[in-house]
């Protein structure tokens, strides 16, 4: 195997992972608009994007790091941090939604969580 | 573990004053030779070998990426499925963790599982709610999560 082709793969894995980021993205993206509530959209966007914004950092960084020679270390630490931040900010979401009592649709089966809640309001009350 | 590890850089320093040389090569050699030095003596430490533990950290992070990219499939085909057929619900889940460490990892975890979502944690830190896309299989997650992750978790923690 030569340079040649060795840089041919590498370039092709690079394109790969940015276009397989995108689609995640706007896959994610159109799931907002098609999931019927709160906690279901933010189950299209905690996972898939966050997949999505990854493997286009990914992507970059070794484009950087292969062609243009330069090790570039903040997209490592974006990597890093979006992959700590992304769920908690999801976790956050979903708590504040329905500690303001954000319905659940209206095809959900079951819900432990009222309970809890309404045991708690008692209990302080 | 802490100790460990910087016992292992001491013994580096130490290596490298000895060689006369301030060389990263010098350096990881030292390091080396105190890493074959603290396993021999392991039966001396009241906690294991810190090898295990970064090894087990590895494990955690690998773990993290597959649950992540697992995820994000199903995600991917409940949404451009043509019916939308999900049944969404909130079940309670008793985690055996104690400390805020442990629950605020095994929370991010869960956050990234196939269909789940952590709502909220309970104040006891003995429930978690989850929010699952599909309820017919919260059994198996549930399950799945105390099989998996928890042990994951507490590999590393203790």
């Amino acid at each position: 195997m030569n340079a040649g082709t060795m840089s041919m793969i590498i370039e092709w894995l690079v394109a790969l992972l940015i276009l397989f980021g995108a689609l995640l993205s706007g896959l994610s993206s159109f799931g907002l608009v098609r999931l019927p509530d709160v906690y279901l959209r933010s189950h299209a966007a905690t996972k898939s994007a966050t997949l999505g914004v990854l493997c286009i950092l990914t992507g970059a960084f070794l484009y950087f790091m292969l062609f243009l020679d330069q090790i570039s270390a903040k997209l490592l630490l974006g990597i890093v941090f979006i992959f700590i931040t992304s769920p908690i900010a999801g976790h956050l979401n979903g708590r504040a939604a329905y500690r303001t009592g954000v319905p659940l649709w209206e095809k959900s089966v079951q819900d432990d969580l009222k309970d809890a809640l309404k045991r708690e309001r008692d209990a302080q009350s | 573990m802490a100790i460990q590890i910087l016992l292992n850089l001491c013994i580096a320093l130490l290596w490298m004053f000895l060689n006369n040389s301030a060389s990263a090569s010098q350096f990881l050699m030292g390091y080396l030779i105190g890493l074959i030095f603290i396993g021999a003596l392991r039966r001396f430490w009241p906690q294991p070998f810190y090898v295990q533990k970064i090894w087990a950290i590895v494990k955690l992070l690998v773990l993290f990426l597959k649950e992540l990219i697992l995820s994000s499939f199903s995600v991917i085909r409940q949404v451009i499925r043509p019916k939308l057929n999900i049944r969404p619900g909130i079940f309670a889940y008793t985690t055996n963790l104690k400390t805020d460490w442990e629950v605020t990892l095994l929370s991010c975890l869960i956050c990234l599982t196939p269909g789940t979502l952590t709502l909220e944690v309970s104040r006891d830190q003995r429930t978690l709610y989850i929010h699952a896309m599909d309820m017919d299989d919260a059994e198996v997650i549930s399950q799945q999560i105390k099989d998996s992750f928890e042990k994951a978790i507490v590999e590393v923690t203790r």
